[in-house]
């Protein structure tokens, strides 16, 4: 999906991945692990975010650890997809990597309040506040990137790499 | 047009005569370290249908950020890396007796100059020390790579810090990393790559370099290159055979060259709850601590070692503190050993921990009550990242570490 409309949940600058999925929930299974996404910035978030919202960010989204367990147990509780003013690059990979869609955006964060209704559009690389009545321009994401998020991320093209070649990719 | 270090390798690795910033290259993998992320990028592989992998010579798995494990789920997740490797064919398994995968990574001749390197963890960028383009990668993208032995990468602008001056007594490479992320911010080099010259940077050990590799990740750095130098050559006599002399072309072209002169930088510290909230030591002196940690993949060499030994000789931990020390590698447990500096330590109070990532990302042991107060030697600060949200972990050098664990409060190393 390169749309998403629902409810914006904002955070600041330099979420890190530490804040997304703590190490101490880190062993526990996907399911278990998103109620815990964020609860120390906003202990309501994992409990009442719907599929579709929108996490509006700033700078340095998703920094520090490489671990995947972030963008996973984003995706894993419905989110649609995250626009913020800047993203840590290996966040921003892994996020498409597992087809979440991501997209940076120049003054997002102001241009947002808390439970704002927000619309991103990753092919016209367009963020709207529906609630404020605002078009944003976002940084379009380059063809390539498009079509493996489209795809739902790189395991769709390891499964077409393993039928290409009955089970011994090379 | 001259090349970057940056852009040489990834030159090299897709083929290319020369790359430039901002094009994207298919690039080949010379190693890909995984450490318990195995277990996801092996479930990931078999879900996807696949079996074997492009490379199992090219591929380096350890155990290192929990173990032995502390609980019934780490010890499955073990359980799994075990068979992976043993499914998968992977020749270079390093267990529960090796250390932290960087530090195992280059003490068992898996890095040499002008390799690409990606692990799926985000301090890969510790081999730059030694002249490799080391980057961190998740573990899906880690599948890709295990499968097909490439990866797509941008080509990243280059910033060159020139280091120069000389460190004055008891302020070490942590110092300079924490003063540099403190003063160009965690996201000055986001998407790019760095290099370190100067005549600071030449003077730095391969121990004090890995230290700045290590962290440059935490300004957002893809890759974080020393050139490699006759310190290099000797460090990997015996260990690793290969490597090009990669030097970066005196016209290459730089996003940015900042010059800095070192000869009067004091200790830094790394408040919480970013690595950029830094501050000379003095701003919190006499801050009580309750918890010191030295060790960790930035800061658990055997000088990082050395150096609380000579800090903590004929002295005493504070009653009130408990000093946690975790040698980076089994190599560097043996010859702190042998060196006498574990009996120096743990005269004065410390615990010793097996080698390991410790109580660094918050998973394994030496955890933060709420309240408490930890000045810890290793790379993160961020909310929750050493247990409790309500605990505080200050960042800084060894040195300082010990210090404060001495005093039992945050102090100032250039009094010891």
């Amino acid at each position: 999906m390169l749309k998403a409309k629902g409810r914006v949940w904002k955070f600041g600058d330099n979420i890190d991945t530490d804040l997304i999925t703590p190490g101490k929930y880190m062993d526990l299974p996907i399911d278990e692990l998103k109620r815990h996404v964020l609860e120390a910035v906003n202990p309501e978030f994992a409990a009442k975010v719907k599929p579709g919202d929108v996490i509006v960010a700033g700078r340095n989204f998703g920094c520090g650890s490489s671990r995947e367990t972030a963008p996973q147990a984003i995706k894993a509780l419905g989110v649609g997809a995250i626009v913020a003013e800047s993203f840590a690059r290996i966040f921003f990979r892994n996020a498409v990597a597992i087809g979440l869609p991501v997209i940076s955006c120049p003054n997002v964060a102001e241009a947002f309040d808390n439970g704002d209704e927000a619309e991103v559009d990753i092919e016209k690389a367009e963020v709207r506040n529906l609630t404020k009545n605002v078009t944003l321009k976002a940084t379009p994401l380059s063809e390539d990137i498009k079509k493996v998020i489209l795809k739902g991320g790189i395991v769709p093209l390891l499964k077409e790499l393993a039928e290409e070649q009955g089970g011994k990719a090379q | 047009m001259g090349m970057t270090m940056a852009e040489k390798v990834l030159a090299r690795a897709s083929g290319r005569e020369e790359v430039t910033p901002g094009e994207y290259v298919t690039a080949s993998i010379d190693c890909a370290m995984v450490h318990e992320g195995l277990a996801a990028v092996y479930v990931t592989l078999l879900g996807a249908g696949i079996s074997s992998v492009w490379d199992p010579d090219r591929i380096v798995a350890v155990l290192d950020h929990a173990v032995p494990a502390p609980n019934e789920r780490y010890a499955n997740i073990h359980k799994l890396v075990r068979e992976a490797v043993k499914k998968l064919g992977i020749k270079n398994y390093y267990g529960e007796r090796a250390g932290i995968c960087h530090q195992v990574m280059v003490e068992r001749g898996h890095v040499a100059p002008g390799m690409l390197i990606v692990g799926t963890d985000s301090h890969s960028t510790t081999y730059g020390a030694l002249g490799a383009a080391g980057t961190g990668i998740g573990f899906t993208e880690m599948a890709y790579v295990f499968a097909t032995g490439k990866l797509w990468f941008r080509v990243p602008e280059t910033i060159r810090f020139e280091l120069e001056g000389e460190l004055p007594y008891r302020v070490s490479a942590k110092d300079v990393i924490l003063y540099l992320i403190g003063k160009y911010s965690s996201e000055a080099a986001q998407y790019k790559a760095v290099e370190f010259a100067g005549s600071v940077a030449e003077e730095l050990s391969i121990d004090g370099r890995m230290t700045i590799s290590n962290m440059a990740m935490e300004m957002g750095a893809k890759f974080a290159f020393f050139e490699p130098d006759g310190k290099t050559v000797k460090y990997l006599e015996g260990v690793v055979e290969g490597g090009e002399a990669l030097k970066a072309d005196g016209d290459a072209e730089y996003e940015e060259v900042y010059r800095e002169n070192l000869s009067g930088l004091e200790p830094q510290v790394a408040a919480p709850f970013t690595v950029d909230n830094v501050y000379p030591v003095s701003k919190f002196e006499g801050k009580r601590v309750d918890q010191g940690v030295i060790g960790s993949c930035t800061n658990g060499r055997i000088e990082d070692l050395r150096v609380a030994a000579e800090i903590l000789d004929g002295r005493e931990v504070h009653p009130d503190v408990r000093l946690l020390v975790i040698p980076a590698s089994w190599k560097i447990y043996r010859e702190a050993l042998e060196e006498g500096i574990l009996t120096t330590l743990i005269e004065a109070g410390a615990i010793i921990c097996n080698p390991g990532c410790g109580p660094c990302f918050g998973a394994h042991m030496g955890l933060l009550a709420s309240g408490e107060t930890c000045i810890a030697s290793i790379n993160r600060n961020f909310r929750g990242r050493m247990g409790s949200y309500d605990a505080e972990v200050y960042l800084a050098s060894p040195a300082t570490v010990a210090a404060s664990c001495v005093e039992g409060k945050i102090a100032d190393p250039r009094r010891y």
